[in-house]
């Protein structure tokens, strides 16, 4: 067991799998020489060299569609983009071809990639730096779309994205990025995508989060005083229906936490599900605390954007106290 | 960077009776599969939207002829062409057409979806230019394997068809800028027939009269030769794929070449004239082929009929395979979404033609 920040227990991960497996084959942007613009890859390039950590230009529908090449020919790219707001130019590769390429082969070709992405708010970075755009792509089937919200999760989840054999958008928390350690095995292990973890069990209240938000849930209940179940996804698509349908008979009130803006997030995704499954369950309606609808703000303003432990408290009552 | 010329030699006109023969065949079978598909389109037996490769049979055939046959190639959705040059039974590519469970794509994609794995066939695809980047891809794949996993020296090329129209779109640029830096072994063939859709290649990108140019810029190797002659595409084509391959680069090539149909089948073509049509049609490149072969090749016109009636039967019995085979079942909404079974999804599987193949 090692203490390891998330951006080491992800660091060992990439590490492990490339010795595992000769196939895997690392490139974006200052992913090389640099260690890339987290530090992320740091040592990776000394370690394996420059064929399989491939420094590439800037240009990530490039990056992503070539590495769309190469796991259609049988390997198993790991590309990085920088920041999740330059998924955008990336978005025609990853929807057009990564996300169909099974589909539209009937099952004859596949794209095993992990597309490993810097997610969120929290870091004093500007729009374009900050955003929260999983919904986008939980959208599009084919592509299954993973966020941890630990350094544990974050190897295990990791290593299984890397062997599926289906493309996986990778999203890394930003903010969690240096924000605490935890125990990490150096063994290798995995944790299936499509299984989310309670974190904390409880009876009066559901939380369902993931990412950076779950720490301020942590927070937030901490300060309640209230037996409160959070519920981290982890997997954002697969979404494990049946956690959340459990924990919403058993608590009957939920509130849904994430970076976003409200309109059209997974927040409502979610809400929708618990209402197909528990609607003579609930006894309160669902509270979603969420980012606003508008373009994410400067540094300045940007704690007010995010779903801090303050505005959790304060659905955490009005939810309790309905 | 250089601009070469199209060809040093005729090389083709070395190659022994049979393999030219074959060409004429596979171009006689791309246009008898083609005038037949838009006789099906017409009387709405196939859905979807179709893409017709006649008058440019000439490229696929030529270009195909100077790879080997595990140099992976793809292309944009004009792409029944290459598939039927690389080997794929017409049956299967009909069958796609048709919607039936028996096409390539287990016919629940169509005219753009003609994929052939066991021939190296990597689609059909429908995003004008966005199929370049995975050809980059495709050729690292074959590099990267042999260089750092069997750690020999690179063996493959890549071969990425696309329209002049994708001269215009970002993925072609960034693909043409990474298979510079990162030395792929891959060759971007421009099919320039002329006109992105309606808008003829001058009015729709600079350099119109110099495509070459567009390679210029990335330090890669670019030739132009004339894409309705397919002896000329052959020896256009095969230097440069003899160059990629030993010296691990990419390679730009402008195919001149002539859609003798609309874009789609719904193509009024307001933007030609029937003068235009005619004067291409006058140069048609199985004709030309055809008339090396009876001058230089004791080839008859009984040769030739003999030629054109085998495949009108190979098409005829890919029509008759097709309508045995049904369409797909609902279950296969949900089956090839994924490859584990979840939720609504079933898992996934082969199309039959990889399972025919799998057993011979």
């Amino acid at each position: 067991m090692a203490n390891l920040t998330l951006v080491q227990a992800i660091n060992l991960a990439l590490i492990q799998e490339m010795e595992r497996d000769d196939r895997i084959i690392l490139l974006g942007e200052d992913i090389g020489r640099n260690g890339g613009v987290f530090r992320v890859t740091e040592g990776l390039y000394k370690r394996f060299g420059a064929e399989r950590v491939v420094d590439t230009p800037l240009a990530e529908s490039g990056i992503v569609g070539t590495s769309i090449g190469l796991a259609m020919a049988g390997l198993r790219p790991v590309p990085e983009i920088q920041f999740e707001g330059f998924l955008a130019p990336a978005f025609d590769q990853i929807c057009t071809h990564a996300a169909r390429m099974r589909s539209r082969t009937r099952g004859a070709l596949t794209v095993p990639l992990t597309l490993r992405v810097p997610v969120g708010g929290g870091i004093h970075a500007p729009e374009l730096h900050s955003d929260s755009p999983e919904a986008f792509f939980a959208h599009q089937p084919g592509i299954k779309v993973v966020m941890p919200a630990s350094p544990y999760d974050a190897k295990g989840l990791l290593i299984s994205a890397i062997r599926d054999p289906d493309p996986v958008i990778f999203f890394e928390p930003k903010r969690l990025y240096r924000a605490f350690r935890e125990e990490v095995p150096e063994d290798e292990y995995t944790i299936p995508l499509g299984k989310a973890r309670v974190v904390t069990e409880g009876d009066e209240l559901t939380i369902i989060s993931w990412g950076a938000p779950v720490v301020q849930c942590m927070n937030a209940i901490e300060s309640s005083g209230k037996s409160i179940e959070l519920i981290d996804l982890r997997t954002i698509d697969p979404l494990d229906t049946q956690t959340i349908v459990n924990s919403a008979r058993k608590t009957g009130r939920v509130v849904i936490v994430h970076e976003a803006p409200k309109n059209c997030g997974l927040g409502a995704e979610i809400a929708s599900r618990i209402m197909e499954h528990c609607f003579l369950y609930l006894e309160a309606p669902i509270q979603r605390v969420t980012g606003f609808d508008t373009t994410m703000p400067y540094y300045k303003m940007e704690l007010e954007y995010l779903p801090e432990a303050e505005r959790i408290g304060k659905a955490i009552e009005e939810v309790a106290a309905y | 960077m250089t601009t070469r010329p199209a060809a040093d030699e005729n090389l083709a006109a070395k190659l022994p009776d049979e393999t030219l023969r074959k060409w004429l065949r596979d171009m006689l079978l791309i246009r008898e599969f083609e005038v037949r598909t838009m006789q099906a389109y017409q009387n709405r037996l196939i859905g979807g939207f179709c893409h017709i490769y006649v008058g440019q049979e000439a490229v696929a055939v030529g270009a195909l002829a100077a790879l080997e046959p595990t140099d992976p190639i793809i292309t944009a959705y004009r792409d029944h062409g290459h598939a039927l040059a690389r080997g794929m039974d017409p049956k299967y590519c009909m069958a796609e057409m048709f919607g039936r469970i028996g096409g390539c794509a287990k016919g629940k994609g169509g005219s753009m979806h003609m994929f052939d794995k066991p021939h190296h066939m990597y689609g059909g695809h429908g995003i004008v230019g966005a199929q370049c980047p995975l050809a980059a891809g495709l050729a690292f794949a074959r590099k990267y394997t042999d260089e750092v996993i069997e750690n020999r020296a690179s063996t493959g090329v890549a071969m990425c068809f696309l329209g002049d129209g994708a001269l215009n779109q970002g993925a072609f640029h960034e693909a043409m800028n990474l298979a510079g830096v990162l030395h792929l072994p891959v060759i971007y063939v421009v099919e320039n027939n002329g006109y992105a859709m309606g808008t003829s290649v001058a009015r729709g990108t600079t350099m119109a009269h110099e495509l070459t140019a567009k390679a210029a810029a990335y330090g890669i190797d670019a030739t132009s030769l004339d894409g309705m002659d397919v002896m000329e595409v052959y020896n256009g084509m095969k230097p440069i794929v003899d160059r990629c391959r030993r010296s691990v680069q990419p390679a730009f090539v402008e195919a001149r070449t002539y859609r003798y149909k609309g874009h789609s089948m719904s193509d009024p073509r307001k933007y030609r004239t029937k003068d235009e049509e005619q004067q291409y049609e006058a140069q048609d490149p199985i004709e030309k082929l055809a008339g090396f072969l009876m001058s230089e090749r004791k080839f008859a016109e009984a040769d030739y009929d003999s030629l054109a009636k085998a495949v009108r039967t190979q098409v005829r019995e890919a029509r008759q395979w097709t309508d045995l085979s049904p369409p797909p079942d609902i279950e296969e909404l949900y089956t090839d979404v994924y490859a584990d079974a979840w939720g609504p999804y079933h898992g996934t599987s082969l199309p039959l033609m990889m399972k025919d193949t799998q057993q011979e």
